[in-house]
């Protein structure tokens, strides 16, 4: 009914929604009238385990389903895939052991992990987990769900936060911003706070430790420090009572079940639900049935403190660091919020009440607070939230090689972002028309102890004599924590042309390829989406004949023209609900030809009343 | 759009933040004194900073533009890059000198021979013995090295006050000369900061 007038207040702009993409479980949340809610899946579990399996047909699994499929196609099965993102083969290698998947296409620059016989890299498989929590928010809410803000551990660096990025691409989503994952949990914890206070979030969760210290006053949360240690987490936990399990094993059955993929991972499983009842109880015993033999392990909260211990201390270094950094002594710290699902752990809550002298926060489950902020936060880019602002910082300093080997540093640690430098580069040989420059981050000296960015290929330099060029190069990091390089030709003041290899992760060009091939796969996402794009527009004409039978103008028609209308209206609603939206669309073009004539006349009524200066 | 001109609306713009007719963002200024709306001076109240900082921080920080066109979501990125590099600027004392130094024409100084204290040269030349010593595992030149750093960092809190001395004879219009002493207080203090740091770092090793 092109010729109604739309009611512009009724036009709501996009959902922005928060998507925790954890190392265990992934949660997606919104923000209510008031509140951030969590969205649960089809199975009314508001976790999603992030696990990807492929069943024997093909079909892509996620959630619960595919952590089923941990114990019975472990080889077709991935899991914490998030300790895998933006890293490189050498990286992993260690761990890779302790994963029953392995990687394909050795040589290769990139990361790929074989599932079946499909092959995926790290961000291939998040954007599954990613698709998935998509179509739990878009079931939920009732439309289209196009830009997210995801959260990223604190101290993910350049290559591991432009990875999560390309994930969110390749499932369908702008990604309107990264969020810092301990940030987000003080902004859910902080929604209502009115005065000044100085908090330190402490996350640990299954595979990455945060601890971010931040300052609160009159709305803003800025963020004065932050440290972590990106491969430490409840996984280690696990692997270390994996290790000894499987040592029992090995000398009371006198066999090494450690090759048998579903045996492990069904062990796995064992200890972790042992870990859990420790939590609770003072002591449990780990149950393993394999093959008609039995393993049965006492396991004490004593001996499992004493085990942890080690692992636990190595979050309390990075914890007196960034008090260090944020000038701020444990005394002055008013509150802790802790985060993560290893928080349960009672020797970690007394480990982080001794260490920082206050109680810690448990008000907010510690496996959903992550995901409301997000939630907080895609309001406040949505302009929902305005009297509420975030000021993070970047977790690891910028640098560029210089002669020797050496590591200047450009953007320290802790600066708050967006943070930018300068730079300017000349050349060194007659006529040379590019400069590479190899950027680094991290914090120590020498570039062979820092983490590799990328290079930067300066290219197309105008010939002249050595150190005769000045380029000027700036580095800025944005909102994300991600690294953008411009530069600039002083003498001619040109912009310059700037090649990017990044030395980890995916190139511009294969995110592209791996969106298209994510098309592809998406053909029945596509046919949905068209169904519910159908209804809505449905909605829109279905109101709008609403209204108008209600105005004197229907009732001035002929008989037959309002029987017309109304036949039109029925036959959209007997096929509004079907999944062809073929015929939905057009059944909305017959209630279009049918009440053209009122939509006529309703508007020549408009027209004279307004010109008679009386409301309508 | 030409100079001086809002790029939306083409109305005057006279290098405010917004354009005063229709309220876009503009193209920031560089100048971080200009960008806080501060007199060219060096001592600043950092309280007074501080609430700028945030002030600024809410009218140009990226998540208020999500929802605007490209060119200002570009400008609240650089405007927001320029704020935060210049409060981290502003609000420490030696980092803002050397800001005023190369704003007015001074290199930004290494330390030379000639600004290493003299009364220190031989006791530096003990103290670098005596890290040395300690690192070979040597535990009883610690309580010289403790010595050292007091004195250090005695020595760094006496600069400061001359460089806060400085600063109100430049802000009350002293001229180049004052700026060169503060150059020489600047690289002076850079040599003591240095030597502070490899102390500390050879005691908590």
């Amino acid at each position: 009914m092109g010729t109604f007038q739309i009611d512009f207040s009724n036009v709501r702009p996009q959902r922005v929604v928060g998507i925790d993409l954890g190392t265990t479980n992934s949660l997606v949340a919104y923000m209510d009238a008031s509140s951030p809610k969590v969205i649960p899946g089809a199975d009314g579990d508001p976790l999603v385990p992030s696990v990807v399996s492929l069943d024997p047909a093909g079909g892509i699994i996620v959630g619960n389903p595919a952590r089923a499929a941990l114990v019975t196609h472990p080889d077709r099965t991935i899991y914490s895939v998030k300790r895998l993102m933006g890293r490189g083969i050498e990286d992993v290698a260690g761990e890779l052991k302790l994963f029953p998947f392995k990687v394909a296409g050795k040589g290769e620059s990139v990361l790929k992990l074989s599932l079946g016989e499909k092959v995926y890299s790290p961000p291939e498989i998040s954007a599954f987990i990613l698709r998935q929590v998509k179509r739990n928010a878009e079931a939920a809410l009732g439309e289209e769900v196009r830009q997210a803000v995801i959260t990223v551990p604190a101290y993910f660096n350049d290559a591991q936060r432009q990875a999560t990025k390309d994930a969110g691409r390749i499932a369908g989503l702008e990604v309107l911003r990264l969020v810092n994952e301990p940030t987000a949990a003080a902004l859910a914890y902080g929604l209502d706070k009115r005065k000044d206070a100085i908090v330190a979030v402490y996350d640990f969760g299954g595979g990455t430790f945060d601890i971010s210290i931040l300052k609160l006053h009159e709305g803003i949360f800025e963020v004065l420090a932050t440290g972590g240690d990106t491969h430490l987490g409840g996984d280690d936990i696990d692997n270390l009572l994996l290790k000894i399990a499987l040592e029992d094993i090995a000398t009371e059955w006198n066999q090494d079940i450690s090759t048998h993929g579903n045996a492990v991972q069904l062990l796995r499983l064992a200890v972790i639900e042992a870990k859990h009842r420790l939590s609770t109880l003072p002591a449990t015993t780990i149950e393993f049935d394999y093959n008609g033999r039995q393993y049965r392990r006492e396991l004490t909260r004593d001996l499992f403190d004493r085990l942890i211990t080690p692992i636990i201390d190595r979050t309390l270094a990075p914890c007196r660091l960034c008090l260090s950094d944020a000038s701020v002594s444990p005394d002055q710290i008013d509150e802790v919020v802790l985060v993560g699902g290893s928080t349960r752990i009672p020797l970690v809550r007394s480990a982080v009440e001794t260490l920082f002298r206050a109680r810690p926060h448990t008000e907010l489950d510690p496996d959903k607070v992550v995901a409301l902020g997000a939630a907080v936060q895609a309001a406040i880019l949505s302009g929902d939230v305005q009297d509420k602002l975030l000021l993070d910082v970047t977790p690891l300093s910028l640098g560029i090689e210089t002669m020797g080997g050496l590591v200047s540093k450009l953007i320290h640690r802790n600066s708050t972002i967006p943070a930018s430098a300068t730079e300017v580069f000349t050349t060194a040989v007659d006529g040379q028309t590019n400069v590479l420059i190899h950027v680094l981050q991290g914090e120590r000296e020498l570039v062979k102890d820092c983490r590799s960015l990328a290079r930067f290929d300066l290219k197309g330099i105008d010939p002249a004599p050595a150190g005769l060029s000045r380029i000027e190069v700036r580095f800025l990091i944005d909102a994300n924590g991600i690294l953008h390089v411009s530069a600039r030709d002083l003498r001619t003041g040109r912009e310059q042309s700037v090649e990017v290899k990044p030395s980890y992760g995916l190139t511009d060009a294969q995110v592209e390829g791996m969106i298209l091939e994510s098309i592809e796969r998406a053909e029945e996402d596509f046919h949905e989406r068209q169904v519910r794009e159908a209804r809505v527009e449905a909605d829109t004409i279905l109101a709008a004949v609403e209204k108008a039978r209600q105005n004197d103008a229907f009732f001035d028609l002929e008989e037959s023209e309002r029987d017309a209308i109304t036949l039109a209206l029925n036959e959209l609603l007997v096929v509004y609900h079907g999944d062809d939206h073929l015929l939905i669309r057009a059944k909305i073009d017959q209630l279009n030809q049918a009440t053209m004539k009122l939509a006529e006349n309703m508007m020549n009524t408009a027209v004279s009343n307004a010109l008679k200066g009386t409301k309508i | 759009m030409h100079q001086g001109h809002c790029w939306q609306c083409e109305h005057p713009a006279e290098h405010n933040l917004f354009c005063t007719f229709c309220n876009s963002l503009q193209r920031p200024q560089t100048d971080y004194y200009a960008f806080f709306g501060l007199p060219h001076k060096l001592r600043l109240d950092s309280a007074d900073l501080q609430k700028r900082f945030y002030q600024l921080s809410k009218l140009l920080h990226p998540d208020r533009y999500t929802r605007r066109p490209q060119r200002e979501k570009d400008y609240s990125l650089e405007a927001t890059a320029i704020l935060n590099d210049g409060y981290r600027v502003l609000r420490d004392p030696v980092r803002r000198a050397e800001y005023v130094l190369i704003e007015q024409g001074f290199d930004n100084g290494e330390p030379r021979s000639k600004d290493v204290p003299p009364e220190l040269l031989e006791e530096v030349f003990a103290w670098n013995m005596a890290i040395e010593e300690l690192r070979g595992g040597d535990q009883s030149v610690r309580p010289q090295l403790e010595k050292a750093r007091d004195t250090l960092q005695g020595m760094l809190g006496e600069l400061d006050a001359q460089l806060d001395a400085r600063f109100g004879e430049w802000d009350s219009g002293h001229g180049k000369p004052t700026l060169a002493a503060i150059r020489a207080v600047l690289n002076k203090r850079k040599y003591v900061g240095n030597l502070v740091t490899e102390v500390e770092k050879a005691l908590t090793a």
